[in-house]
Parts: structure tokens; sequence; C-alpha cells
């Protein structure tokens, strides 16, 4: 069982990364930004089966981190300035939130 | 000039969505709560801060630039709080840490206090 979720981890990296890179044809860009989002993908994997709320907690935070550096590269790519002032906002916003969730599991109220 | 500052850009770019990438496998494949947060937090923290450092050194000294560099200083005063955080109200609320754990000092130093 574990050998087989090895070879279908694999099977699955693999092919994401030969055909974004050798298939698909388009900016290195927007290819560095599919990778950014396969890894968000993987992120999802953990939220979805994770089995105790502090993963879930984990994998949003990381979420936000990985949402920061997606941004920058948009707008390396569209040449808009915008996009690093949400991805400021996102910063401190997702900072608070992983506070409020660990107090929340903790088991402690919010104005403490 | 500038063809060298886009090339080294691109360079910690490429470095930074590797380190992404691997920090998430780690998210991914790692036993334990406590695992799983440090590979994550690791990595993905100096990933997306050498993403930024690249958005910073191919847009120069414009008001991108300096977003970018405002954005790698939050990303190094919250994601390590984050995650202190994070680990310490896991360990409180009785998460159970990994079969092949070998010491728990946390746990020792609170028995130690409750004597």
């Amino acid at each position: 069982m574990r050998f087989l979720r090895w070879i279908i981890g694999l099977i699955i990296i693999g092919a994401f990364f030969y055909f974004n890179f050798f298939i698909y044809d388009g900016e290195i860009l927007i290819k560095i930004i599919n990778v950014s989002l396969f890894c968000a993908l993987f992120v999802l994997v953990r939220v979805m089966f994770g089995p105790s709320p502090a993963d879930r907690i984990v994998a949003v935070d990381i979420l936000g981190i990985l949402i920061i550096g997606m941004l920058a590269l948009l707008g390396l790519h569209f040449e808009q300035g915008f996009f690093m002032d949400v991805a400021l906002i996102w910063a401190l916003l997702s900072f608070i939130a992983s506070l409020a969730f660990a107090k929340v599991l903790e088991g402690r109220r919010l104005d403490e | 000039m500038n063809s060298a500052l886009e090339l080294i850009g691109m360079i910690f770019i490429f470095i930074g969505i590797a380190f992404d990438f691997f920090g998430v496998l780690g998210l991914v494949r790692l036993p334990d709560i406590y695992n799983r947060l440090q590979a994550a937090t690791k990595c993905v923290t100096f990933g997306s801060a050498g993403i930024l450092f690249g958005v910073f050194l191919i847009q120069g000294f414009t008001s991108f630039g300096f977003k970018a560099l405002l954005g790698i200083a939050f990303i190094f005063l919250t994601a390590p709080v984050a995650a202190h955080v994070i680990s310490r109200a896991a360990h409180r609320s009785g998460i159970p840490l990994a079969k092949e754990t070998a010491v728990d000092q946390y746990q020792e130093d609170h028995e130690l206090k409750e004597e």
C-alpha cells in the first residue's frame, strides 16, 4: 500500500512537470505560476484529508504565503502594481487569521 | 547591467519556486503535525521571500520593488510567530505526536511545573 502511494505520487508529479515544461508552449513566468498552482493543489489535499484541525490550520497558513508569491509573479507578468498591494494585505490578514484559529483551537476566548 | 539584474532575479525566482515545491511536498509527506509545520514553514517562508527578492531585483527601485521588499519584511515578522502559536496550541490541545518521537521536552517541563 505504501509502495503504491509512492508510485502514484511520483507519476502525478512527473506527468505535471513533463507537460508543464516540455509540452505546454508559453512564457516562462506562466510556467512558474503553473508550478505554484500545483503546490496550492497539494496544500488543498492536506486541507481535505488532514487528520486533526491543526493540520488544516497549518495548511491554510501556508496557502496564504504561497498566494503572496503567486501575486508577485502575476504582477510581474501583467506589469501592474496593484497586485503587490493585495499581497501585502493578504499577508497581514493571513497572520491574524492564524492567530485567531490557534486561540480557538487552544480553547480560549478571543479577547483574552 | 539591466539584463544581468534580470538574469539574477530569474535565478532567485527559480530557487524560490523550488523551495516552495519541496516545502509543500514535506507538508503532504511527513507523518506528524509538528514535522509538517517545520518543513512547510521554513521552506515556504524562504521560497516566497526568494520570489519577492527576485521581483525586487527585476523591477529595481520603483514602487513595485519597494512593495516587494515590504512584503519580505512582513513575511519574516509574521510567519515564525504564527508557526510558534499554532504548534503551542496543538500541543496544549492534546494532538498526539508521531510514534518515532524520541523526546518531548515541552511535556517534561509542564510536568515539572505541576509538581
